[in-house]
């Protein structure tokens, strides 16, 4: 902890963004589904990877940082998060993910709702999360709304990209808010589609203000976008037969650029997932048949779908423990390659999962995810395998900035190390 | 109370007048069995015994293996015996009895199994459909009457997942907190059974679940009733308490004495019990403050806090919770999903143990009670890197023996040592790496998972013939 604090204190001696600072000596994993590198180096300069993985030069003039014993790795890409969003999920007031009595849907923005300084943003942080991508639920209509992609960087500019996918559930849940069945909910994502072609032909005969309009003209200049492919639409669904459903859409939408997300019953239809070429965000060890809808659950899910063909990544999904459980999630991929009959991911796919593969299935690919040339900066220091419990980041870059190693909750920690009250009450301990 | 009181001096008075009576020739037909009280009749304690059986076994030595006894002991190159449904012995080199199946564990590690105090597998089995909806009388914030082992659905297939992937061989089932008293706890064997009672933990005592916080001034609240507020949940806590201690007075004395029992009240025999140190307090509870109430609410009635469960803040209160000899059961990193969740840091566990206070681990969710080792491993983590030094072999105490010894089952599992039920896990390899899985799980010395092995896969009744059925989940 001391070494790390050191390495910090030097790294914050510079600019941190014009300075080229090179990693030099560690097990560098890139997070594109290569295996990690021994002995790798990686190099970035404004804010953007050079170069990276083993004979990587280090540039004159670079800040050297030894990293010989540790990992070097991409940061994580939480997908299916409301991070930023949400202050404490229960408390209604802190809450910004879903819009329960909003007349609007598929126009709302949640980019408008991010907050850099929510405190689970430097929590996460320090677990080696880099980047969210920050996603809308549905409470009011199937269409949740557009999501955004953020970094998890200390400073105001949290947005990577707003507005970079819809969200809609389908499934038991789109029909739950669409009236009560699954075909209503098919009938609702149909006619909206209608609706926003409607606007489209002739925007001054849409109605889309009055109180009858069940579309307005900002969802449905929403629901254009994706009509036209230009930003992806996230479908939860968890049925064999929903997903087959989901896959039939393009036939009559044929720019639909989907993203399956859950699909706990994906490997029953892994080929044709394969064969359509639509990316998935699972959950990665729903093992339950939680509702009617999931029950031929298995932690084999991923494997198998990702032995088919299947790009896939993994959901935090709001979990309890924070976005930081998505590194334990993919390191359980691995384990169960051992376990006879199961269908696991081997670590370069696992960590891929977290990283590039949430990334890509957004369209990101190029952008972040991942440690190839030209990718934003968002660089691990690990003081062990990223996967394994045991581990934990010493230093963080985002966009090529050092990050600040300290928390609200590191904070709470060293208050309370010794838990009996000093010459002063607890609340006028600081460090 | 006071009517009651009335009541009992009146008796009284007439009792005594009785003798005076017998003089009386017109009344001195009965004088005895006017005088004789009744003999007491003492109300059933255990009215759903356990029918559980433990399925036969081999004799088994697991040799070549870590272990982690449970007690805070690791044996390196270490062997464990179990036969009979128990653990024979444990050490360095052990003999094979004739006829015992001998496994050689090369880095493997063989542990107890994990003792889950709190879970609601079954009460709120899957599929999560409203039908299953059985974990929450919410319908009164006394549910003292209400019994968690009259909900179990003994077909859940989390029960196997936790056995499966988990290594989870004893699991306590608790009604849930929306109540202030939410009922009596279970403790059940991890062995798919057709009934609940086969699967009940024999000798196990109750327990009762007590719930402070949001919870219940939420649900009471909403539906503009007392508790609405956290006054008022303690509130309403104490005219219960108040209740229950007559109640008990009431009933000790008519056990030992006889004469006309009093009314019997279901809700008040769990109170009763826990008065009486027959029955453990289970209190959800989160903040250190409301901690420290409970705490004194206790002392103010006379009962004991077995354990504080999702104690999110105890590691403010380490000390008082060490003073007052109560537990601490906590997640190992959930945080933020609440306001009395907001402070939660993944350091609790470990302050908490190295304040010499009772601490483990606890799951309250079916995918979490699948990974427990991986839980601790990250409090493991967490506290190394703060400075907080604690082994691997202490910290398996978390899943094991500490839990048992909040349940009042220690006597008989928790822990690797000889005549304890064999309840014991084969790791393929360190429990608190993310790579490793259990391998084997014998529940009282009977082999019911083997990874190995498709058919010690346990598919419940709900699972079979549906799509997946018989998977490796």
């Amino acid at each position: 902890m001391k070494r790390a604090l050191l390495l910090l204190a030097t790294m914050l001696a510079t600019p941190a963004m014009a300075q080229t600072v090179a990693i030099t000596g560690g097990t560098v994993a890139i997070g594109d589904g290569s295996a990690p590198i021994e002995g790798g180096t990686v190099v970035i300069a404004s804010g953007r990877i050079v170069a990276a993985g083993r004979g990587v030069a280090v540039p004159s003039g670079a800040q050297v940082i030894d990293a010989a014993g540790k990992w070097v790795s991409a940061g994580v890409v939480s997908a299916l998060t409301d991070l930023s969003l949400v202050d404490a999920d229960g408390v209604q007031e802190s809450n910004d993910a879903g819009a329960r009595n909003s007349p609007f849907k598929a126009a709302i923005d949640v980019s408008l709702g991010v907050n850099p300084a929510a405190v689970k943003v430097a929590n996460e942080r320090l677990f080696g999360v880099t980047r969210a991508i920050v996603t809308p639920s549905a409470e009011s209509s199937i269409f949740a709304g557009q999501g955004a992609v953020i970094d998890l960087g200390a400073d105001p500019d949290a947005v990577t990209r707003p507005r970079a996918f819809q969200f809609v559930e389908l499934g038991e849940g789109g029909g739950k808010l669409a009236g009560g069945s699954r075909p209503a909910a098919f009938a609702l994502l149909r006619d909206a589609f209608a609706q926003a072609q409607d606007f489209r032909r002739n925007p001054a005969a849409f109605d889309g203000r009055s109180r009858d309009a069940l579309v307005t003209r900002a969802d449905a200049e929403a629901l254009l976008r994706v009509l036209d492919g230009q930003v992806p639409l996230l479908v939860h669904v968890e049925r064999a037969a929903d997903i087959r459903n989901v896959l039939a859409l393009p036939r009559d939408y044929p720019k639909l650029k989907l993203v399956l997300v859950g699909v706990t019953e994906g490997w029953l239809v892994a080929r044709e997932i394969a064969a359509a070429k639509v990316p998935v965000i699972a959950a990665a060890l729903a093992d339950l048949p939680a509702q009617f809808e999931n029950l031929a659950a298995t932690e084999s899910n991923v494997g198998r779908l990702r032995a088919a063909g299947v790009p896939v990544a993994l959901a935090s999904t709001g979990a309890s423990g924070g976005d930081h459980v998505l590194r334990q999630f993919a390191g359980n991929l691995v384990a169960i390659a051992r376990i006879p009959g199961a269908t696991g991911l081997d670590w370069g796919q696992a960590f891929a999962s977290i990283t590039s593969g949430p990334a890509e299935a957004i369209g990101m690919g190029g952008e972040i995810g991942s440690l190839r040339a030209g990718r934003r900066a968002d660089v691990v220091i690990w003081d062990g395998d990223p996967l394994e419990l045991s581990s934990v980041p010493v230093a963080t870059w985002i966009d090529g900035v050092a990050q600040p190693m300290r928390s609200r909750q590191t904070e709470l920690r060293d208050r309370y190390l010794t838990p009996t009250e000093g010459a002063l009450p607890k609340a006028y301990e600081r460090r | 109370m006071n009517s009651n009181r009335a009541r009992r001096a009146l008796l009284s008075a007439a009792l005594l007048a009785l003798p005076l009576s017998a003089c009386d020739t017109t009344t001195s037909e009965k004088p005895a069995t006017a005088t004789k009280k009744a003999p007491p009749v003492r109300y059933a304690r255990d009215p759903y015994p356990s029918t559980y059986r433990a399925y036969p076994g081999a004799p088994t030595l697991l040799r070549n293996v870590t272990v982690f006894d449970g007690e805070g002991n690791r044996i390196d190159g270490g062997s464990l015996l179990f036969a009979g449904g128990k653990v024979v012995a444990v050490g360095q080199t052990l003999d094979a009895p004739a006829g015992a199946t001998v496994i050689d564990g090369q880095g493997k590690y063989v542990t107890p199994g994990i003792v889950d105090i709190h879970s609601h597998l079954g009460d709120y089995p899957t599929p999560s459909v409203q039908a299953h909806s059985d974990g929450n009388e919410a319908t009164a914030p006394i549910t003292a009457d209400v019994w968690a082992e009259h909900s179990v659905w003994p077909q859940d297939p989390g029960f196997g997942r936790a056995l499966a992937n988990g290594g989870v061989t004893t699991l306590q089932i608790l009604p849930g907190s929306a109540n202030l008293m939410g009922g009596r706890s279970v403790v059940l064997k991890n062995v798919y059974a057709r009934t609940m009672q086969a699967m009940k933990f024999p000798g196990a005592p109750y327990g009762l679940k007590m719930a402070c916080g949001e919870n219940p001034k939420r649900v009471y609240g909403s539906k503009n009733r007392e508790p609405s507020t956290r006054m008022g949940n303690v509130a309403v806590d104490r005219q219960t308490w108040a209740k229950a201690v007559a109640y008990k007075r009431k009933w000790d004395k008519y056990e030992a004495e006889g004469g006309d029992a009093p009314d019997r009240d279901i809700g008040m025999d769990t109170l009763r019990g826990v008065l009486s140190g027959e029955i453990m307090v289970q209190n959800h509870c989160y903040r250190a403050d409301e901690m420290a109430i409970v705490l004194d609410m206790a002392k103010e009635f006379g009962y004991h806090v077995t354990a504080f469960h999702h104690a999110v803040e105890a590691y403010k209160i380490a000390d008082l919770l060490k003073a007052s000899g109560t537990c601490a059961a906590v997640w190992a990193d959930w945080y933020g999903f609440k306001m009395e969740s907001y402070d939660g840091i993944g350091e609790n566990l470990a302050i908490l143990e190295n304040a010499g206070a009772c601490a483990m681990i606890h799951s309250d969710d079916e995918n979490g009670i699948q990974r427990l080792n991986q839980e601790v491993a990250k409090v493991l983590s967490s506290a190394r890197h703060s400075g907080i030094q604690i082994s691997d072999a202490a910290a398996w105490k978390w899943l094991s023996l500490g839990p048992a010894k909040a349940l009042g089952i220690d006597a008989q599992t928790g822990s690797l040592k000889p005549g304890k039920m064999a309840d014991v896990v084969l790791w393929n390899g360190n429990p608190f790496s993310v790579y490793t899985r259990p391998e084997k799980v014998w529940v009282d010395g009977a082999l019911l998972y083997d990874a190995n092995d498709p058919k010690r896969r346990p598919v419940s009744d709900f699972e079979l013939g549906q799509p997946g059925s018989g998977d490796v989940k």
